[in-house]
């Protein structure tokens, strides 16, 4: 089932060496966002420790590690969601297109990255409502309905609920509130999709499905998804990031970081020494 | 069986059967108002009672029109002050201010919730009554719009807070603004609470006569606009609920049927007709 998942990855990127720095991918490889020297605090308590690294364009990287090692914070960071918690700091400088993140509009960030959430969390509104909601805050141009359509196609649920648009999102499944959110996401047409642990919280049939799905949304956009789970992460990934109590230990494209790891920590944890 | 385990048996059915006669007191107690109000007041409740100004003392018949009409208006009145204060006044607890001011606030709100009734009558008085030199409309519907202020303020604010943090960060990972999140989101989110909460203010505040005594003092006439002294219901029930007329306490169970039934109807149809917009329900 998994085969025709599994993304073709360009080999071609050059060899690397121990240094994480020196591992991160070809930089001509085209960077939808630059991560550079980022710090992170709660309050005085440090979770993330001087973390740089690349996101590639239409690319899938994935964010791995054991529980607390930080890789959700760091996402959160992307589209400056850490900043709703109280007492959250950031040190460093993250770059999207060669712009800083951090010095532009918030809202108008967060429409160019977008997030979707460890648990399905639709609005309590009908499925149309729910995809429509972007375009809507946002003034969008094009008409409500075609974009409601064209996103619920590309996260691939249009023929499962286009006879029911006007029903509420709590009716449908968890795998397709999960896609519904994509949806919802995909409407305001993001350059960069933030994933955090989107199939935690599913069956594996849902999982399998959006598994597919971002492979093929490579297509429109850059995604990065946070996970738990090694073998999604070398299913669907095209680079993988390996957190460790908030230092990136190790960041390679992803078959080279699943069979020839550089650090010996990586390798304890993908060989399940510990997790 | 030991000894030990019937005991234990017995103590159990005990426990059971005394929680369960409570909650049959519990309920027992409004179905007995409930009874008494349509056994006494039923039997006195006409067409006229709706339509007609109360009967000169001496004669019997009459009606309450007037009280019905002033009860109505003085609700609105309150309703415009108490619930709009109380609503965004919950908003800005919930979603902006920081816990200390917060804390304060709400403990504010929890005291004048527990002010007496009466004082916050002397309290309209002194504000709404002496300066203008007469009793009023206005001046009874401040004093329960005052009322409502902390019963709105504190349900909806719980209310707010129980939306699930995921809602909000879904809707601003979209690019929404904290104002759009609250407006798009949060509200409609607890739109069924807070009109629960409206309505509970209301029905609270339907039945006060303590806050209106000196501030709509009470009339047997019309009291057209909202400058001159009202009848209202909880009033008119006081005053001929101690006269020394078999009629008029006839009258004054027929106003108590009429009441409860006023704030029954509005409960009904504000949630049949206001809950119809939100389409979509949680399940």
């Amino acid at each position: 089932m998994h085969a025709s998942v599994r993304p073709a990855v360009s080999v071609n990127l050059p060899p690397t060496g121990t240094n994480p720095a020196a591992r991160e991918p070809d930089a001509a490889l085209s960077m939808r966002m630059t991560v550079s020297k980022v710090n992170f605090f709660y309050g005085s308590k440090q979770t993330l420790f001087d973390i740089s690294m690349g996101i590639a364009t239409n690319k899938i990287t994935a964010l791995i590690g054991p529980s607390g090692c930080g890789k959700s914070t760091l996402l959160r960071t992307f589209n400056r969601m850490h900043e709703t918690v109280r007492g959250a700091r950031l040190e460093g400088e993250i770059l999207l297109d060669g712009k800083s993140i951090l010095s532009q509009d918030v809202t108008s960030l967060r429409r160019r990255v977008g997030m979707v959430f460890q648990r399905p969390n639709p609005f309590p509104k009908s499925i149309f409502d729910n995809v429509a909601y972007g375009p809507r805050i946002n003034g969008s141009k094009t008409p409500i309905a075609e974009c409601v359509e064209k996103s619920l196609r590309r996260a691939a649920l249009w023929d499962e609920v286009k006879d029911q648009l006007h029903k509420s999102a709590y009716e449908i499944s968890g795998g397709q509130q999960q896609r519904l959110c994509i949806a919802r996401a995909l409407a305001v047409d993001p350059e960069v999709m933030l994933l955090d642990e989107p199939c935690s919280a599913l069956d594996p049939i849902s999982t399998a499905k959006i598994e597919e799905l971002l492979v093929q949304l490579k297509e429109f956009c850059t995604i990065v998804t946070v996970t738990h789970n090694m073998q999604q992460a070398a299913r669907i990934s095209d680079f993988t990031a390996f957190l460790l109590i908030g230092q990136l230990i190790e960041f390679s494209p992803t078959p080279q970081l699943f069979t020839t790891p550089a650090d010996p920590r990586t390798e304890a944890y993908i060989t399940g020494r510990f997790g | 069986m030991s000894a030990r385990l019937r005991w234990r048996k017995f103590v159990s059915a005990f426990m059971l059967s005394m929680t369960g006669v409570c909650a049959l007191v519990a309920v027992s107690v409004l179905f007995l108002i409930l009874g008494y109000l349509v056994f006494h007041g039923g039997a006195s409740l006409s067409w006229s009672f709706f339509t007609r100004l109360p009967a000169p003392v001496g004669e019997t018949g009459g009606g309450m029109a007037n009280a019905i009409v002033g009860s109505a208006k003085l609700l609105l009145l309150a309703t415009l002050i108490g619930v709009p204060i109380g609503f965004f006044g919950a908003i800005y607890l919930a979603e902006f201010s920081g816990s200390t001011t917060a804390f304060i606030v709400r403990y504010a709100a929890d005291l004048l919730n527990g002010v007496p009734s009466i004082v916050i009558g002397i309290f309209a008085y002194s504000l709404a009554v002496l300066p203008f030199k007469h009793f009023s409309t206005f001046a009874g519907g401040f004093a329960l719009g005052l009322m409502m202020i902390p019963i709105t303020l504190r349900s909806t604010e719980e209310f707010l807070r129980s939306v699930p943090i995921s809602l909000r960060e879904g809707a601003m990972a979209l690019g929404a603004s904290k104002w759009k999140t609250i407006v798009t989101v949060i509200v409609p989110s607890a739109y069924r609470g807070i009109l629960t909460t409206v309505l509970l203010a209301f029905a609270r505040v339907a039945g006060e006569t303590a806050p209106l005594l000196f501030t709509a003092l009470g009339n047997r006439f019309w009291s057209p606009g909202w400058n001159q002294p009202t009848a209202s219901l909880p009033v008119a029930i006081y005053n001929y609920a101690i006269s020394p007329y078999e009629d008029w306490h006839r009258q004054a169970w027929a106003a108590g049927l009429v009441l409860l039934g006023l704030i029954l109807v509005i409960n009904i149809v504000a949630r049949g007709v206001l809950a119809r917009g939100i389409s979509v329900s949680r399940s």
